[in-house]
């Protein structure tokens, strides 16, 4: 953890290019990812073009883009789990903390114990109880101190605000929750191993609005402490919960800024375009 | 007009089809049903307790059972599965997770293959293989010619049920940081448990009532099995030795065999339905 932080502030604490978020808010220390001209294959085809971003820790930034602009295609390439897919391909580097995530001796396992990641779709192990839902990332990684895993289960269960409608049914199937509970599930399942990144694919986009509201309002409570990157569809969405706004089309960065002036002040004409409708 | 004409011989070939799919479904359930009656109606007199404790009796002396030839299909069984369930499934595991599109497809192609091979070739193979080398038929050789039938059944039903379990599924789990091997056993076989069990009793019924590959291998046995090196009695082959006899007191025995072999098959048929019908329960 320690060794992590030092690596944190030792990286490239200012790169100046057009792709920084503007100054006009306080910056924060040193990006949680330095993503240099990466580009993504689906076999021939680019899925990502020559991306260059710096994804700033502990901060919420959204990702927007028409559908197939390569938003969730890019998400994955954080964590390494668009490796999934077979015939991918990736070029340019992922700085992770300093470390290229795709460097020769990176085990993705281990990568993605320190970044996060939650679902569009709600997705509960349905074998399992809602503690022990909670609990699979630390037990399948070998804990078995049984008063940490208790600790971890009430502390991630509150910070994804569930704790007090759970709290006595912990026995009982995940999949038994509604629908935004599941989801809340699944967050605190991606807390629950203390990673350093949250990567959320379209959270509440399954989610009736109260449930998304609840979700919103946790992502600004867990930005104190993890670094968050959340592709959205919906714009009031990005507008409402995040620091930062990255615009994607057609697999490129088109512009990335603070979210206030994406939304009022875009630079890019293909931004104003999308974020007023009139495309997208 | 000819519109109404052609109402007509619409409606005329609908009902000639489903007729004629009535009839097929009718041809599927009545053989079962005159087996099942057959069975009970020449089997169920002479099935007594003994017939379950007692060795069988020399020829000409009343009585006697199958004792042996019940504990011996149990213990073939228990033999087949040791091989069939572990390569099946992990066979299965590897169709599913591992394998790429090319090594898919031909592993497939031999595991129908295989499926299609008559079980009287697996009885000379394992015949070939393990009796001659070592000069005595044994349960061994007998587990084994229906452990490697048991295989192909298992591996295509785990491969379908683990590809059945959910992507997003794999993909929370690989995001945990969970390796991909205990990402596969904790969470996709897990998932997918009541499926693989579903699939190794469908493959234990079906060779249960197996004859022809322990002919040259387990051989059969009218004693006791006293070690799995030598030859070991089974209820299909008990039942097909006293069949062909010329005694009327065997040809009794072998209805009532007949009749517990079936029911036992039946009984791991009904286990499956049970089984299935609790995971269509939980899917929904």
């Amino acid at each position: 953890m320690i060794e992590t932080l030092t690596a944190m502030k030792t990286t490239r604490l200012h790169t100046v290019d057009f792709m920084q978020p503007s100054t006009d808010q306080p910056q924060p220390l040193a990006p949680a990812f330095a993503v240099k001209n990466l580009s993504m294959w689906y076999g021939a085809n680019e899925a990502i073009k020559n991306v260059t971003i710096d994804i700033p820790a502990k901060r919420v930034t959204a990702i927007i883009g028409p559908s197939g602009c390569g938003k969730s295609t890019f998400l994955r390439g954080l964590n390494r789990l668009h490796e999934l897919v077979p015939r991918t391909r990736v070029n340019g580097d992922v700085l992770f903390a300093g470390q290229n995530l795709y460097g020769p001796d990176v085990d993705p396992a281990l990568i993605r114990r320190r970044i996060g990641m939650v679902f569009q779709k709600s997705n509960p192990f349905p074998t399992m109880s809602i503690a022990e839902n909670v609990l699979v990332g630390l037990k399948l990684n070998g804990v078995r101190d049984r008063t940490l895993l208790n600790e971890r289960l009430e502390k991630s269960l509150r910070m994804a605000a569930l704790w007090s409608e759970v709290k006595d049914d912990l026995r009982k199937p995940g999949i038994s929750l509604s629908g935004g509970q599941q989801q809340r599930l699944c967050i605190a399942r991606a807390i629950a191993i203390e990673p350093e990144v949250l990567l959320m694919d379209e959270p509440a986009s399954a989610l009736d609005p109260i449930a998304t509201m609840k979700i919103e309002e946790l992502i600004t409570e867990l930005k104190a402490n993890y670094t968050i990157v959340i592709v959205t569809h919906n714009m009031q969405q990005a507008s409402r919960c995040s620091d930062f706004t990255a615009f994607f089309y057609m697999g490129e960065l088109i512009e990335f800024a603070n979210t206030a002036k994406i939304f009022s002040n875009p630079t890019r004409r293909q931004t104003e375009d999308y974020i007023t409708g009139r495309f997208g | 007009m000819s519109g109404s004409a052609n109402h007509q011989f619409r409606k005329a070939t609908s009902l000639i089809a489903s007729l004629l799919c009535s009839i097929a479904a009718l041809l599927v359930i009545v053989p079962l049903g005159l087996i099942f009656f057959y069975l009970l109606q020449s089997g169920l007199s002479s099935l007594n307790l003994a017939f379950f404790t007692h060795l069988p009796k020399p020829v000409g002396e009343p009585g006697g059972g199958m004792a042996n030839a019940i504990v011996g299909s149990g213990q073939l069984l228990a033999l087949a599965s040791l091989i069939g369930v572990p390569v099946g499934v992990l066979g299965g595991v590897y169709l599913a997770e591992y394998g790429t599109a090319r090594a898919n497809a031909s592993l497939r192609f031999v595991a129908d293959v295989l499926n299609g091979v008559p079980s009287i070739i697996w009885g000379v193979v394992v015949y070939g293989l393990v009796v001659l080398p070592f000069k005595s038929f044994s349960a061994y050789a007998g587990g084994l010619a229906l452990g490697c039938m048991m295989i192909p059944l298992i591996m295509r039903t785990t491969e379908e049920v683990l590809l059945l379990v959910p992507g997003g599924y794999r993909e929370a789990a690989l995001a945990l940081g969970i390796s991909h091997w205990k990402t596969i056993v904790h969470i996709v076989m897990k998932t997918a448990s009541k499926g693989i069990v579903t699939g190794v009793l469908l493959a234990l019924a079906r060779i249960a009532g197996e004859t022809a590959p322990l002919l040259f291998t387990a051989f059969g046995n009218r004693f006791w099995n006293r070690s799995l090196s030598e030859p070991i009695a089974a209820l299909p082959l008990q039942i097909f030795t006293y069949a062909i006899s010329p005694y009327d007191d065997w040809h009794r025995q072998a209805w009532a065999g007949a009749l517990v072999l079936v029911a036992m098959i039946f009984l791991i048929n009904l286990l499956v339905r049970f089984l299935a019908r609790g995971r269509a329960a939980r899917v929904t």
